[in-house]
């Protein structure tokens, strides 16, 4: 871990501002990913501004509908809020599926919304990567690829974006709220918010520098039976080899996204509307055009299966 | 750099006044604190916790983590250090009343926190209800992830009473259940290699005073 | 003393301390963090330095330059340690790669230097400013790719053949040849290697983590060229190791090196992402097994192939060794071979041998009871032998695999067991599989020193160590029922070279060898107490406190009220295990269920039945098998260092992707011990049950999956994907 300076933001617009005009500064929050990453020296910021003492922690009703969850909201306080068990109760299935119960203490909403990639040969600084040293080469394409993408990838990366909690904000039409470092606001959708990694895997979401998420909003409730299902090989403490989110209507209608699959939580809308059709014709929409390796083909088989399980279960 | 004190002597309480009234303008929100002394040293930074009861004042490079200045700088070293990298819950202490991993938080984030590690919660001559279950039923070999499942143990109980959902709470409407399905999920992030979960689940069941699931009368 | 003859009635069979279930006296310091491990002796005199450890890029081939200046430039460095300043080093016999590097790399995180610095944070950040240059050679990193090329080995390891095992193969009516695949695991204990090295002038003391405290002064010595009585190891508490930290590690020697350049104590712990690939591992195996049977179950034919690979100089993983003993047949055969492969080092991990071998037979002898349409049980049952098979004059000295695995069968509800894929609960295609546990009884020398005070307290002291076994407490019991007193009279002090040499852990020999030393070493006390007391000759009692000899008595303390008494001895054997085999039995019954949708497999009930001698401590001998059972599924479910064959090294080297089990993957378990006393293998009559618990486990896992799901998979571990396109269409 480099040497860094170390301060507690004033203000959000501060901490904006600061971050864009410092060379090498990084926010922290939980650090839960971010200390991870300096161990190894995959992240090396040299300044950082902890954000901590900003409020940012409440879950608060929007007018007309929704819930906006502060960018601290830790992941154990937004999956035990009683709003989002009893309206999003598929956000709270994915936080509660994901890391462990001491993680979710500490992580924020946005901190799990930035969170890395977990490809080893990303946390191995001795192999190429593209995403860590651009131009390196990707050393994941051709090597132990089981947990790694299978649709949506490049020459580039073939990495997966490990979050649960982002894949339900993904099926619940999330928008991701952010200040830039002039002050200004903006609301990005979560559709836009994580990128594909094209020939720059290393830019992985649609923030700006210094810019800085505040708050995510969820739109007003849209009902159904919420379902998140994580498959992994281990009963807990895993990463996703395959998850679906979805929310299903009684009619069989409704929106599903899947996780473990691509660079970001993968949710093709012409696919949700095939639900009523079964599980086969909407993986088939959902999956075009992947591109697996042979080690993770049978994510294709899984996220299909997966998906039938899911909707057998809005069902029963 | 204040030497290492499992107990704090007189001496130290007196250093601890001391800087905190030195740096008392410079910490608030906002405030910059960078004492960066010399060129070639790594920026330094005070900070102040309660640990086990007491207050204890260091001055740390802003690289060290919550775990290492428990264990290299105030010689707590009950807690462990099993994986550095949230992997494997052996760090687990309970800050503020709620447990983390302590490897994967900077001490100068813990300005003004309440840190009870297992040397908080009993000594061999008076242990706490849960590590003298842990005893009574085994659940441990080694010993080595010991601390840190107690210190799970003993917060995973508080989360299940205040009804904080787990991935196997069957109704997330309503609050979960005492069981040991329950108490298995929840401690899921402590990995004990020597394999005592089943005596682990019995031992928690114990101090909630519920029966384990699958055990035979 | 000498173990020549079988054990008559001795002071032991009271088993009024041995063979309760005492809770572990080392409990309330290991539940209140109390318990010094390696890199927490804070009694250390001077304030340690901090060593961190760089590993190799590469998995083969030469470091062309290395330059450590910036490193040694940084804040707080003191020194940096590499092959250009480390002087010569030697390599313990036990030991396969070299633990410094360079110029020679041979294998991936190889430790190249180690950068010391007055923080730990210090010492990180300049270890990652060294710039290593490097030419890399091509390696060989596929087992089975280089499986044609591997060579048989001579001695313990050479083929053996019994009868005409080609012809009655040729010609069983039943039969089944078939391949498995075990991949390399690791040993992932909780805690790192991890040492605190001092030099004193030419001598050094390391406080580290290490099962076998003789072995590890003995080759700390010969790496560092240096005198054995030079060296002092002290290892009181140890982390977990399952045959990890059987040998010298780089941890010791890079600590030694960077205290002795730094000229004060240094604290290395190796980083977790390091370890899978700088240390050991169990070693993949790919096994070939032919069974050949009557149409009535006898197995008339049964043959054992194994291909692992290791660096060169390296070992073979013994997996074929339990089917020379485990079956009856008249006609047989074992055969391992060896490739060479630049992958880091194999060595021992928990039930070297077995434990891969038997994930491999018993599935076999799962298959092959299906073939002829009989219960599993029953087929092992058939098969069972009393004698060794390769050596019909040669009986076991006990073995009761037969009742293990009926009372087992009994207990389980096994009579509920349906065929394959017929049974349901909701989404769960739910099964039970069985196998037998096989592991060998090895005795090891081992002493020990008893002292005995005037105010009656007795203390042991053996180098003995304690990695979760429950030594510590085992001894204890020992002593306290060969001397008639309380437990709580009684105190322990291990792991220190300073004591005499025991059996340290390993082999599951770890708890009867151990204290059989502790027994030679009272008995030799007993001696001196009654000689101190004055009471002549005749056979004397030694019970609650008080020592008898005919209708004289004392106070134990007594006899040390002169001054301490003090005996020491160790326990050696003779030929009996020549004359028996000497081996312990188990069954493992496990029920697991399958999601019909996804194929994730979770364990829903285990019960293991062991027969394994007299058991010292029921509460710390059930402790060793569940924990067994646990990493049993480990190696069926989800356990497997990814090998990188282009890289050369094991890719989910960190315990994220290095998955082992975690509490929501292990149910309630239950195990029975037989109540057993085997007199032939020492006074104690016991032998181990660490390993024991472990063999078979993972052939069970994957038997009931079978029979859950009736797809059968052969390659482990039994991971969703290899069985997924084979559950039936879900729309």
């Amino acid at each position: 871990m480099r040497p860094f300076t170390y301060e507690r933001a004033a203000s959000a617009r501060d901490a904006a501002a600061k971050a864009a005009a410092t060379p090498g500064a990084r926010f922290i929050a939980g650090g839960t990913n971010l200390l991870d990453l300096m161990k190894l020296e995959i992240e090396t910021p040299t300044h950082l501004i902890d954000v901590n003492g900003l409020g940012m922690d409440k879950i608060e009703p929007i007018d007309g509908g929704g819930l906006r969850i502060g960018a601290l909201v830790r992941n154990t306080d937004l999956a035990a809020d009683a709003r989002v068990r009893k309206s999003y109760g598929v956000l709270t299935r994915a936080l509660v599926a994901g890391a462990s119960g001491q993680l979710r203490n500490k992580a924020t909403t946005a901190g799990n919304l930035l969170q890395r990639t977990r490809c080893p040969y990303f946390y191995d600084v001795n192999m190429p990567c593209n995403k860590r040293k651009p131009g390196s080469g990707c050393a994941a394409i051709g090597g132990f690829s089981r947990q790694l993408a299978v649709i949506g990838t490049s020459d580039a990366c073939i990495a997966t974006h490990p979050s649960d909690m982002a894949v339900a904000m993904r099926v619940l039409d999330a928008s991701v709220e952010t200040i830039r470092p002039d002050g200004t606001t903006r609301a990005i959708p979560i559709a836009d918010f994580h990128l594909l990694p094209g020939s720059t895997p290393q830019k992985e979401t649609a923030l700006d520098k210094g810019e800085m998420i505040i708050s995510v909003a969820l739109p007003k409730p849209r009902g159904g039976t919420h379902i998140y299902r994580k498959v992994r090989d281990r009963a807990s403490y895993a990463f996703a080899l395959v998850s679906v989110a979805a929310v299903i209507n009684r009619d069989g209608t409704g929106a599903v996204a899947l996780g473990g699959m691509a660079h970001k939580p993968w949710r093709v809308e012409e696919a949700d509307a095939l639900l009523p059709k079964g599980s086969k014709a909407v993986a088939e929409r959902l999956l075009a055009g992947a591109t697996p390796r042979e080690d993770n083909a049978f994510k294709l088989t899984l996220a299909q299966r997966t998906i039938a399980s899911v909707i057998a279960e809005a069902k029963a | 750099m204040t030497e290492g004190c499992g107990a704090i002597s007189r001496r130290d309480v007196l250093k601890t006044s001391a800087a905190g009234a030195a740096i008392a303008g410079s910490l608030g929100p906002g405030g910059m604190a960078m004492a960066q002394a010399g060129a070639n040293a790594p920026p330094h930074m005070p900070v102040r916790m309660e640990v086990n009861g007491k207050p204890v004042s260091l001055d740390l490079d802003t690289r060290t983590t919550l775990l290492d200045a428990l264990r290299e700088h105030l010689k707590f070293t009950g807690t462990k250090k099993g994986c550095d990298h949230g992997q494997c819950g052996a760090c687990t202490v309970i800050v503020n009343g709620r447990r983390i991993n302590s490897c994967l938080t900077l001490a100068v984030m813990h300005e003004g926190d309440t840190v009870t590690t297992i040397e908080g919660l009993g000594t061999p001559d008076n242990l706490h209800p849960m590590q003298a279950a842990f005893v009574a039923h085994d659940g441990y070999q080694c010993g080595y992830c010991t601390p840190g499942q107690i210190c799970s143990a003993v917060s995973v109980l508080e989360e299940i009473r205040a009804g904080i959902p787990s991935h196997v709470t069957q109704d997330i409407g309503k609050a979960p259940a005492m069981t040991t399905t329950e108490m298995r999920e929840r401690m899921s992030g402590n990995i004990c290699r020597c394999g005592a979960y089943s005596n682990i689940a019995e031992a928690m069941a114990d101090v909630a005073g519920v029966k384990a699931e699958g055990v035979k009368a | 003393m000498k173990f020549d003859t079988p054990a008559g009635t001795n002071p032991i069979d009271r088993m009024r301390v041995v063979g309760q279930p005492t809770a572990r006296i080392d409990g309330p310091l290991k539940v209140s963090g109390k318990a010094p491990y390696a890199y927490e002796h804070h009694d250390v005199p001077g304030k340690p330095a901090y060593g961190y450890v760089v590993g190799a890029a590469i998995a083969k081939g030469a470091i062309r330059s290395i330059d450590t200046a910036q490193a040694e430039r940084a804040p707080g460095v003191i020194t940096v340690v590499t092959h250009r300043n480390a002087g010569k080093l030697g390599k313990g016999r036990m030991n396969t790669a070299n633990l410094l590097g360079g110029p020679r790399v041979e294998h991936y995180h190889q430790a190249i230097a180690v950068v010391v610095a007055e923080t730990f944070e210090q010492a990180r950040a300049a270890a990652a400013m060294i710039d290593v240059d490097y030419a890399r050679d091509g390696g060989t990193f596929d087992l089975a790719a280089a499986k044609t090329g591997a060579a048989e080995q001579g001695g313990e390891n050479a083929p053996t053949a019994v009868g005409d095992f080609e012809g009655a193969f040729a010609s069983a009516p039943v039969k089944l040849d078939a391949t498995y695949t075990t991949p390399d695991q690791s040993h992932s204990m909780m805690e790192p290697h991890a040492t605190i090295a001092q030099w004193d002038g030419d001598g050094v003391t390391v406080w580290t983590s290490n099962q076998m405290v003789a072995w590890g002064k003995k080759e700390l010595a010969a790496t560092l060229q240096i005198a054995p009585e030079k060296v002092r190891l002290v290892s009181p508490y140890i982390g977990g190791g399952f045959g990890g930290k059987l040998f010298l590690r780089s941890d010791v020697v890079m600590a030694s090196l960077a205290s002795r350049a730094a000229k004060r104590p240094v604290k290395v712990a190796l980083q977790r992402p390091l370890i899978p690939n700088n240390t050991t591992h169990r070693p993949a195996t790919i096994q070939r097994i032919r069974v050949g049977c009557s149409r009535d179950g006898k197995i008339t034919a049964i043959g054992h192939e194994s291909w692992s690979g290791n660096l060169p100089d390296g070992d073979l993983e013994t997996a074929t060794m339990q089917t020379k003993l485990l079956y009856a047949g008249p006609n047989r055969m074992t055969a391992m071979r060896l490739a060479v492969l630049d992958l880091p080092e194999g060595n021992a991990m928990r039930a070297p041998g077995e434990a891969p071998g038997l994930m491999a037979l018993e599935i076999a002898m799962d298959e092959m009871a299906e073939k002829l349409g009989m219960d599993p049980v029953k087929f092992r049952v058939i098969n069972d032998t009393q004698v060794d098979p390769e050596k019909p004059d040669r009986p076991f000295s006990q073995r009761n695999l037969v009742r293990c695995l009926e009372d087992g069968a009994k207990r389980f509800g096994w009579s509920r067991r349906k065929a394959p894929g017929q049974t349901r609960d909701g989404r769960w295609l739910v099964g039970m599989g069985v196998a037998a546990a096989f592991r060998n009884n090895l005795n090891q020398k081992s002493a020990a020193r008893v002292r005995l005070n005037a105010s009656g307290q007795v203390t042991v002291e053996t180098d003995m160590t304690d990695i979760g076994t429950g030594s510590y407490t085992i001894i204890a019991q020992t002593a306290a029922e060969m001397l008639g007193v309380p437990l709580a009279k009684v105190s322990v002090k291990l792991g220190d070279s300073a004591f005499p040499a025991a059996a340290g852990s390993g082999g599951q020999w770890g708890a009867n060898s151990s204290t059989a030393g502790v027994y030679a070493a009272c008995v030799k006390l007993r001696e001196q107490v009654v000689q101190s007391l004055g009471f002549g000759q005749g056979e004397a009692t030694f019970e609650n406190g008080t020592v008898r000899v005919g209708n004289r008595s004392a106070d134990l303390a007594q006899a040390a009220k002169a001054g301490e008494l003090i005996a020491e001895d160790a326990m050696e054997y003779g030929d009996l295990a020549k004359k028996f085999q000497q081996s312990t039995f188990g069954g493992h019954f496990v029920e697991v269920g399958v999601d019909r949708y996804t194929g994730e497999v979770r364990v829903r009930r285990m019960l293991a039945v062991c027969a394994a001698g007299r058991i010292l401590n029921p509460t710390s001998a059930r402790s060793q098998v569940i924990g067994a059972m646990t990493m049993g599924v480990g190696g069926a479910l989800m356990e497997e260092l990814a090998v990188d064959k282009r890289f050369g090294f094991f890719v989910n080297h960190d315990l994220a992707g290095y998955e082992v089990p975690v509490h929501m993957d292990i149910p309630h378990q239950e195990v029975v011990f037989l109540d057993e006393a085997d007199d032939k293998v020492s006074p104690m009559k016991a032998k181990g049950v660490g390993e024991l618990g472990l063999c078979g486990v993972g052939a069970a896992v994957a038997n009931a999956i079978y029979n859950a799901t009736g797809v059968r998979i052969r390659d482990y571990p039994i991971t969703l994907d290899k069985h997924l396109d084979k559950l039936g269409d879900v729309a």
